[in-house]
């Protein structure tokens, strides 16, 4: 409104210098961005009861978030691609049920056929890989929308698991299926080692490999990454398959933790998982965010969790508040980052 | 060698064309995208491929990437025949396209884009160096630009700067540009041309594709015109009039757009457009502006002068610090586009694509989106009638589709754009601002266009455009010159090009 220019400066025509990138260092500061949360959530629960910090505990809320870890790892590299796999819940429950259908007597609502029990383990891993396999035959080639796809394939997983083992939770577990679950390996139970190194593999492939690299290539722009000699189909193929393997693999941890496949394993768990992702700065569009994120999204709910339970909400009560922390986590996630969220 | 030597069908004796195709034959289903066309480009110059929409020039690049295979035909390198299509890094080797749509991973950073799918071998990723092979490459090319930035924080100029150091990165030496100046202001694409220059003096051919024909004099030698999938010529630039270029592209004597005839707008006219004291920090200050019933008001500046913020503005997309807009005497709530529509205006957004049509609805539905309520009572919409306007619309801004029930997405840009400008007008709006109106439009459409907001304004209307192209603004009662956020000129009628593109770059001050 004076004279003096306080105009437009022109959008800048270069970018930053090149070297030492500004720019890197935010993006690993988005990448940590939920560091200061878990640090916070770990003060509030040691206030809320002394018995939070012990090892014990500590153990036991990291193993029961072992298997929504392997979800989670799943579908943030499915969501990285730009795809979607909502049956990763079902797949839970079905590929061990199925293996152990196969394996256990009849009478124990086995089908009958009765397998050698070491069969157990490479049957449930194979179930989960040749859904994987399916849902991307009916995404890639069948040109079917990811969403409403992965959405039948739940309930069609879901149902096949019921109509097999006739509605009925499975007891009679041989032990090699149970060993997972159960075993403990220098004094941490195996299923966290197990989920951990995943992880660390999944962060390594994705971050340091080209192969890896090209999921993110393929999520942010398939044209883009079909013009650079990137057989997209190919690896977004291969990474639903991963993906079912993963979802498999949880099962059986779930399976061994347990001691049983209940009829409804996994059940209504595809929320949490989306939500951890999420929180954890996955985009639903593609081509954004890293598994670290995802996996400190789990930790973060899996604290929540804990600390519901022991603060002393009541069991009626603790599904609504567990919810609607995650949606303010969501409403947070989505401020911090300042950034729309897709 | 000069430009004689290089047209279509010299064989013996020269060098081997960069690249070459001949007898190329293309169909999609009923239509015949190319009918034995060819061009043959020589090494080391700028070639121009012009042509109307739809006159084969995507189909042949995309036969020339490799990225479609011709019915029939051949395309030859150097001499040599082309790879198979199967084998993408023999084809880079050869032949780079930077497409109008980016090929960039907007979610990637530069660097990674650069050297997409070739980070490393089968082992580990060496970032730093990643970073440092990038910076090295960008420097090569003097191109400045931070390889740690996303992609997707790149304008538009240092995106196709990246794009075109990716393609020579990859041992390329034949370029395709397609459309590069269309989204670049005045001075990106005058730096454009600066850096081919330097390129081709490196021994870079390059195809350009543009609808401006002027700039295939300011940079290109050679000019081949394509028209309804045949090759019609090719020739030295400076051996080729305007009005024969035009006339090769067009099919008869077209002549180039001057300014339409128009009376003069009398004092006594109304003022429907009233914008008094306008700022936005950041974008433009102190605008005042005034546009009569019947007035025709270009307005000019170049990419960072705010003057698209400005009709964003007076569209109600955004809301100004300070000042008014008033419409016909009415000052709508700042910043709501409905309050804006009701006061009686009509705007024509930047980018028909994603502010301007649903491109899966039918030309009738989208033309007739803001006047639903006049086609039927209580919200209903009867089809007959909303068929009925929209055939109307057709006829009167002469849209080429094969009816009224066509989705827009099967258009041309041209045909694409008519429609946008049918809606704008759809409701008799008193003041109609445009955005780039021609923007991507070939020369007979942008006529008709133009023509069409001519009448418009006869009828009344008091008009805004807003553009970068002296074509556009021809027929405007007179022109504003926008620079840095100020309005710094205004030229009334019979202005020269000269006179006008001096004030928009800021050449001489007032």
């Amino acid at each position: 409104m004076t004279g003096t220019q306080t105009i437009a400066k022109p959008p800048a025509p270069t970018g930053g210098r090149p070297g030492l990138g500004g720019r890197i260092p935010l993006a690993r500061l988005r990448d940590l961005a939920l560091v200061p949360a878990i640090l916070l959530l770990v003060v509030v629960g040691a206030i809320i009861d002394p018995v939070f910090l012990s090892s014990a505990n500590i153990t036991n809320v990291l193993q029961q978030q072992t298997e929504l870890a392997l979800l989670v790892l799943a579908e943030a590299i499915i969501l990285i691609a730009g795809k979607f796999d909502l049956s990763l819940e079902s797949t839970i429950g079905l590929a061990p049920a199925l293996a152990l259908a196969l394996v256990i007597p009849a009478a124990s609502n086995g089908l009958g056929t009765e397998l050698p029990a070491g069969l157990a383990i490479p049957i449930c891993l194979l179930v989960g890989v040749a859904i994987g396999a399916f849902n991307g035959l009916l995404i890639l080639r069948f040109k079917l929308s990811a969403f409403i796809v992965t959405l039948g394939m739940l309930i069609v997983l879901r149902g096949l698991q019921i109509g097999i083992t006739g509605g009925q939770n499975l007891f009679d577990i041989p032990p090699s299926v149970l060993y997972l679950g159960n075993a403990v390996w220098f004094g941490v139970p195996a299923s966290i080692w197990i989920s951990g190194t995943l992880f660390v593999v999944g962060i390594a492939a994705l971050g340091f490999f080209r192969h890896g690299r090209a999921v993110y290539a393929i999520g942010g722009n398939t044209d883009a990454a079909r013009a650079a000699g990137i057989r997209t189909d190919r690896v977004v193929w291969i990474i639903l398959m991963v993906g079912g393997l993963l979802a498999a693999l949880a099962g059986l941890l779930m399976t061994g933790r347990l001691g049983s496949v209940a009829a409804a394993q996994g059940d209504g768990m595809i929320f949490t998982v989306f939500a951890a992702a999420v929180i954890g700065g996955i985009s639903l569009d593609g081509g954004k965010g890293t598994l670290f994120g995802a996996l400190c999204g789990v930790i973060v709910l899996g604290l929540i969790n804990n600390i519901l339970t022991l603060a002393g909400v009541s069991a009626q009560w603790i599904q609504a508040i567990y919810g609607a922390i995650i949606l303010i986590a969501l409403i947070l996630a989505r401020l911090t980052s300042g950034k729309a969220q897709d | 060698m000069t430009g004689q030597t290089q047209t279509a069908g010299t064989v013996a004796g020269a060098v081997a064309p960069a690249a070459e195709a001949r007898d190329i034959s293309k169909r999609y289903g009923a239509t015949v995208a190319l009918h034995s066309a060819g061009i043959t480009i020589a090494p080391g110059e700028t070639h121009a491929l012009v042509g109307r929409n739809g006159a084969g020039k995507s189909t042949l690049v995309s036969i020339l990437t490799g990225l479609q295979r011709p019915d029939s035909g051949q395309v030859r390198f150097d001499g040599t025949p082309a790879p198979a299509l199967a084998d993408r890094d023999a084809w880079r080797q050869r032949v780079a396209c930077v497409y109008q749509k980016s090929t960039i991973i907007p979610t990637l950073t530069v660097a990674e884009n650069l050297f997409l799918n070739r980070q490393a071998g089968r082992g580990l990723i060496d970032w730093r160096g990643l970073r440092r092979r990038a910076a090295d490459l960008l420097e090569g090319y003097a191109v400045a630009v931070d390889p740690a930035a996303p992609a997707g924080s790149l304008t538009v100029e240092q995106r196709q700067l990246v794009e075109i150091a990716r393609a020579l990165s990859f041992g390329a030496t034949f370029i395709i540009l397609d459309e590069p100046t269309a989204q670049l202001d005045a001075a990106a694409i005058e730096r454009l041309f600066g850096r081919m220059r330097e390129l081709q003096a490196a021994g870079v051919t390059f195809l350009f594709i543009s609808h401006h024909l002027q700039e295939v004099y300011e940079v290109c030698q050679t000019v081949t015109v394509l028209r309804d999938a045949r090759h019609i010529l090719t020739q030295p630039v400076d051996t080729l009039s305007r009005e024969a270029l035009v006339a090769a592209m067009t099919g008869d004597a077209g002549e180039t757009l001057a300014g339409i005839d128009r009376p003069a707008v009398p004092e006594s006219a109304p003022v429907v457009l009233d914008v008094a004291g306008l700022g936005l920090a950041g974008f433009y200050q102190d605008i005042d502006l005034r546009v009569r019933a019947g007035e025709l008001v270009g307005l000019i500046g170049s990419g960072s002068s705010g003057k698209v913020a400005l009709a964003e503005t007076i569209a109600g997309l955004r809301r100004a610090d300070t000042g008014t807009v008033s419409l016909a005497g009415n000052t709508p709530k700042p910043g709501s586009v409905p309050a804006a529509l009701a006061a009686g205006l009509g705007y024509l957004p930047q980018d028909r694509h994603r502010e301007g049509l649903v491109p899966l609805l039918s030309v009738a539905e989208n033309a007739t989106l803001p006047i639903t309520d006049r086609l039927g009572p209580a919200g209903i919409i009867a089809p007959t009638r909303q068929r009925a306007v929209a055939q109307r619309m057709i006829e009167a801004y002469d849209i080429k589709t094969d009816g009224p029930h066509q989705p827009v997405n099967g258009l041309s840009g041209g045909n694409a754009q008519k429609v946008v400008l049918a809606r704008a007008l759809a409701n008799d709006p008193k003041a109609l601002v445009m955005v780039s109106p021609t923007a991507g439009v070939d020369v007979r459409s942008k006529d008709s266009l133009l023509r069409a907001v001519a009448e418009a304004a006869a009828q009344g209307t008091g008009v805004l455009i807003v553009s970068d192209e002296l074509d556009d603004l021809r027929s405007c009662d007179r022109v504003l010159v926008m620079f840095h956020g100020r309005v710094v000129r205004e030229v009334s009628r019979g202005w020269a090009d000269a006179e006008l593109v001096t004030a928009v770059e800021g050449v001489e001050q007032p």
